[in-house]
């Protein structure tokens, strides 16, 4: 293998290099060793917490014997890396906690064994937010992950070390997961494509809960193409083992876009996207959004008029409700997933204490960080006795409005669109002062979640200095294969989605 | 609900009692997860990651337990929900894994119905509020370890019936008889093996006292009552100590307190500061329990006679009396067993002494052997069988005890019929009772015979020298004579 | 609705946090702030809606799976215990547990 190719390894992403794998052009091996070495010479990331070279490289040896052997499917060789909520046999799993510093467990989430068994080579663990509570990963135990693009600025959370990883070009993809907004918001402040897909449509088994009703696992990876591949494999029932993942037959999101991949010349001026309907929620495009912001997203769905589409003018009504409804239930579901964190079984327990009372306490407190202890005292003081009806209960009544606010917008429209974040990423340490005013970034996210919709970000351009900014997208109930078609087509028309960090091209 | 009559005060006082009953359900696997539910395992050998509440487990429910829970609600007359909710209940202790016990707070599976009973000669009617299904928590281990407690895991995720009463009850006594047919209830249907000693039907009784017209006096709860014994002594101690309390000048509090069987005493468990600020909330990672009507009407066809119901109709077809009735329906097993017995050989109360005597008896007396397994040894034909030899006087009372020990040593399978078996046994033992007349009015004379001192003592009129005659006939005939026969021939031979 | 320190003090206890007073102080102040953008809430009538527990209920009944009544978890004690803080004789140790 050349030098120059050696060097381009990184820059391709999952289907450009299923190809070459399926080509034999590259191995498994090869590509595997070049990205633990990349993973090694990038430390100050912060995305990695932990590499799995010994494993990887067997993994990648298995997967090249497959190739050899003449078997082609779509992710085989392909190496990835999970974030460190998901649950792995061979690789500690901290979910950027101290409170589970050198937790080993037993078994293997289902994402991560459905990947494994399509023939992904898992390179590592990477950085998030302590327990998926952040929209910044600089709540990690473990220290901040940095934006590639600027490595004084958060690459937003609680994916972050995931976006981090995947826009440096350390991987071509990894696994995220998203609660409020923690696949989207990072993509979108790292220039990567990311997705969360429909509530119940991944399994949470092997995921460290945060809030239950909210959680749900995607990829993450340089296009929508690439996000397809991964949803393919990562999607699907898991009736055995999550009593809320959802009945709907597994699906192939990337043959439509295949075929449309395999168009070899793309004609600029076709509307591939003719009679699409976008709606954009006049709350979405208000005062709060920086002006960078605005003018990236505003010039992105002029590219979509361009291939076809229609904009809509669409209201989400409660989408400022959304804040408050997200941050009473997120916190109380969390407050009581957390509890079992004890030092009993498992996790950190205190060095030192007086008696039982005392060996919780110290363990809790030592263990958890302070934005975990503040939302764990938000949740527990909504559900304690005399609070729950006017706090959680009312959140979850509003939380039924909103589901229904969208269902009565996907009358007008097909998809909605709108920006991620009504920022670029900020420097780290910007906002700690101010924890209500990271709460209130998350508007736009926020209310995808509280109704179980799938949303997506895709690169859109650059706003301030010089960051990246992204699109959100957002469908009904099920409708993955369409967002990350239109996403697709959009990714064919443009290529804010190939720009690469400048310091991470090389 | 029970009147409250004079008799029942203590003291003056008014006693209300209301149970809490939990009752682990005979499934093989766990309510939550598929670890095993198997007594008596080493520890944390049955206690898998869901159990464990390793991070990332999640709860998937077991269908044996919700039809369970439904075959309680149609016992007793409940309503089983069509929708029902799993809810956390959050505090914290080293048995509980999670920090919180998945269970069921607003809408519980099964609502309403009611237990009925005898208290003597009065019919008892208690009412249930409802019964809800929930995990069992761990168990902690105190000895062996100073300092320390050692956490057992593997009865966490057990799952559990919670069986809540309406504060109906009275007296100590109606609340034991209570608990009593709750258990017989649990057990005959088969949802819970009943074994008190390890765990499986627990009690907590609630227990206030007012005078008679009074509102309802604070109550107490007595914790963890697994012996009936000493469930009728805890709550009498307990009632005694609140109307003291309350004769000296004090007020109760409400308290969770445990019965000491070595003093016989009740105390309060170390105050748990924020009594019970639960927060409870539905639980996001189980949707709510649908159970269609037409999976209740399975249950119910399925369902097999109740107790109660069987032993009015033991009384009403069989002509037994209460307390046969009563003991013979005290399990399935023997309950099924005196009526294969009864029909086959149309003797329906020789059946019922032999299961109430001999035969309980023998189990009492060889342990560890359950009806059932005693059923195979001996199936309800041999002793059909041998009820019949009686009746039709080929032996005797006495001469069949013997034959019945000799069918507890084997079925007899090899045998065409149960009478050939039986009829085997009394020939190879030569129990068969004399009933030839003829030869029974020869050996009459015999006696009479040897025997003139007592003839002659009879005819002077000496009943007693009539006994020693008859004895003298029996051993004459060693012991095959057929007692109501020789009666009634001696007297004739005496004239 | 402005929390006071003795709220913090028992939510604190009823979540096994040790807040010592300089953090307690900040966790009120904190809270506080976060429960002024909770307010917004109190106004919206949600007379006769139906909490959505469940996100895609909004769409489809969703009813809770049974499973059936089989024991398929062989024991896994060692693997289980890997990260436990202490464990004797297969037992998980704590300081006495009093009743």
């Amino acid at each position: 293998m050349s030098q120059s190719m050696s060097n381009e390894l990184h820059q391709l992403g999952v289907a450009e290099l299923a190809a070459k794998l399926a080509a034999r052009e590259v191995s498994s091996t090869e590509v595997t060793r070049h990205l633990l070495a990349r993973a090694k010479a990038h430390p100050g990331l912060g995305a990695y917490l932990a590499l799995n070279e010994e494993a990887a490289l067997a993994q990648a040896q298995a997967a090249d014997a497959r190739l050899a052997a003449g078997e082609r499917t779509p992710l085989l060789g392909v190496p990835l890396a999970h974030k460190d909520i998901f649950v792995t046999r061979d690789l500690p799993t901290t979910a950027g906690s101290k409170m589970l510093n050198g937790y080993f467990s037993p078994f293997d989430a289902t994402v991560v064994t459905k990947l494994a068994d399509a023939g992904m080579v898992n390179l590592g663990k990477l950085n998030c937010d302590e327990f998926a509570m952040g929209s910044g990963n600089d709540n990690s135990a473990y220290g901040p992950a940095r934006n590639p693009w600027d490595a004084e600025r958060i690459p937003g959370g609680s994916s972050g070390g995931s976006a981090a990883a995947v826009a440096a070009r350390l991987v071509p993809a990894a696994t995220g997961t998203d609660t409020g907004g923690s696949i989207r918001q990072p993509a979108s402040l790292t220039g990567i494509t990311g997705i969360k897909p429909t509530y119940g449509r991944c399994s949470r088994y092997g995921m460290v809960a945060f809030a239950s009703s909210l959680d749900q696992a995607g990829p993450m990876a340089r296009s929508a193409l690439d996000c397809a591949l991964l949803l393919s494999a990562m999607a699907g029932p898991d009736l055995d083992r999550d009593s809320t993942s959802l009945d709907h037959p597994a699906e192939n999101f990337a043959s439509n876009l295949m075929a449309n991949n395999a168009r070899q010349s793309f004609d600029k001026g076709q509307k591939s996207l003719n009679g699409l309907r976008i709606g954009l929620p006049k709350e979405f495009f208000g005062d709060g959004c920086a002006p960078g912001v605005q003018a990236a997203v505003r010039a992105a769905l002029a590219e979509f008029e361009k291939l076809g589409a229609t904009l809509v003018d669409i209201s989400l009504p409660r989408t400022e409700l959304s804040i408050p409804v997200y941050y009473i239930i997120a916190p109380a579901e969390a407050s009581s997933n957390l509890s079992r964190f004890d030092g009993v079984k498992f996790g950190h327990r205190a060095a030192q204490y007086a008696d039982l009372a005392d060996m919780y306490q110290k363990s809790r407190t030592e263990g958890f960080g302070p934005e975990v202890q503040k939302r764990i005292m938000i949740g527990t003081y909504v559900l304690s006795h005399g609070y729950y009806d006017a706090y959680y209960l009312q959140a979850q009544k509003i939380r039924r409005l909103i589901a229904q606010d969208f269902q009565q917008a996907f009358t007008q429209c097909d998809v909605i669109a709108g920006p991620v974040s009504p920022t670029v990423a900020w420097k780290i340490g910007e906002k700690s002062d101010d924890p209500v005013a990271n709460y209130l970034a998350d508007i736009y996210t926020l209310s995808t979640s509280l109704a179980g919709l799938p949303g997506m970000s895709i690169p859109a351009g650059f706003g301030e200095h010089g960051m990246p900014v992204g699109l959100q997208l957002i469908g009904n109930y099920f409708k993955e294969a369409q967002l990350l078609g239109v996403a697709h087509q959009f990714q064919l028309a443009t290529d804010w989605h190939t720009r690469a960090p400048q310091e991470f091209r090389t | 609900m029970s009147t409250s009559s004079k008799s029942l005060l203590v003291q003056g006082y008014e006693v209300v009692i209301g149970f809490e009953t939990h009752a682990q359900l005979s499934t093989a696997s766990k309510i939550f997860s598929r670890a095993s539910t198997a007594f008596g395992a080493e520890p944390n050998t049955q206690a898998c990651a869901v159990d464990l509440a390793l991070p990332g487990t999640l709860p998937v429910m077991n269908k044996g337990a919700v039809e369970r829970a439904i075959q309680f609600g149609l016992a007793v007359g409940s309503h089983v929900a069509e929708h029902s909710v799993f809810a956390r209940k959050n505090y914290f202790y080293p048995d509980l894994p999670k920090g919180y016990q998945i269970s069921q707070f607003e809408i519980p599976v099964v609502q309403g119905g009611r237990v009925e009973f005898f208290l003597g000669d009065e019919k008892k009617s208690v009412r249930l509020v409802r019964a809800h299904l929930e995990e069992d928590a761990g168990k902690s281990l105190h000895e062996d370890f100073i300092g320390q407690s050692g956490i057992d895991l593997n009865r966490a995720g057990t799952p559990l019936l919670e069986i809540v009463t309406e504060p109906d009850m009275r007296s100590s006594a109606e609340a034991v008889a209570y608990a009593k047919e709750l258990h017989k209830i649990v057990t005959w249907i088969g949802i819970c093996d009943g074994n008190m000693q390890e765990g499986s039907f627990r009690c907590d009784a609630n227990v206030s006292v007012r005078k008679p017209g009074a509102p309802l006096g604070t109550r107490r709860e007595i914790k963890n009552l697994n012996s009936f014994k000493f469930m009728q002594q805890a709550i009498d101690f307990e009632i005694r100590w609140q109307i003291e309390q309350i004769e000296d000048g004090f007020e109760i509090q409400q308290a969770t307190v445990l019965f000491d069987p070595d003093t016989g005493e009740t105390r309060a468990m170390r105050t748990k500061e924020d009594a019970a600020d639960y927060r409870y909330f539905p639980d996001p990672d189980l949707p709510p329990l649908v159970i269609g009507r037409d999976w209740v009407e399975r249950v119910r066809s399925e369902m097999a006679e109740l107790p109660r119901v069987m032993a009015a109709r033991f009384m009403a077809d069989y002509g037994l009396p209460e307390y046969d009735a009563t003991t013979l329906t005290q399990s399935q097993a023997m309950a099924a067993y005196f009526e294969a017995a009864a029909q086959a050989c149309g003797q329906p109360k020789l059946a019922s002494n032999w299961v109430m005597g001999e035969i309980s008896k023998w189990l009492n007396a060889v342990e560890d052997c359950s009806f059932n397994e005693f059923a195979q040894i001996v199936p309800a034909a041999n002793l059909a069988a041998l009820i019949t030899r009686i009746s039709d006087q080929t032996i005797s009372n006495s001469a069949a005890k013997t034959v019945f020990v000799e069918l507890t040593h084997a079925p007899g399978t090899r045998f065409d019929s149960a009478f050939d078996y039986v009829d085997s046994i009394i020939e190879a033992r030569g129990l068969k009772q004399m009933s030839d007349s003829g030869a029974m009015e020869a050996l009459i004379a015999e006696v009479l015979a040897a025997n003139e001192k007592n003839v002659a003592e009879y005819r002077a009129g000496k009943d007693k020298a009539f006994n020693a005659l008859v004895g003298q006939v029996m051993k004459a005939s060693k012991g095959k004579a057929n007692p109501a026969q020789v009666n009634e021939l001696l007297k004739k031979a005496l004239g | 609705m402005a929390l006071n320190a003795q709220d913090i003090a028992r939510i604190a206890k009823l979540a096994r946090l040790e807040l010592d007073a300089a953090h307690s102080d900040r966790m009120l102040h904190q809270l506080n702030g976060f429960f002024d953008i909770v307010e917004q809430m109190n106004a919206v009538d949600t007379a006769g809606v139906e909490p959505l527990a469940h996100p895609t209920a909004v769409m489809e009944q969703v009813a809770l799976r049974l499973r059936d009544d089989a024991v398929s978890e062989p024991n896994q004690r060692e693997a289980n215990q890997r990260s436990a803080p202490a464990v004797e004789r297969g037992l998980f140790l704590v300081p006495k547990v009093i009743e």
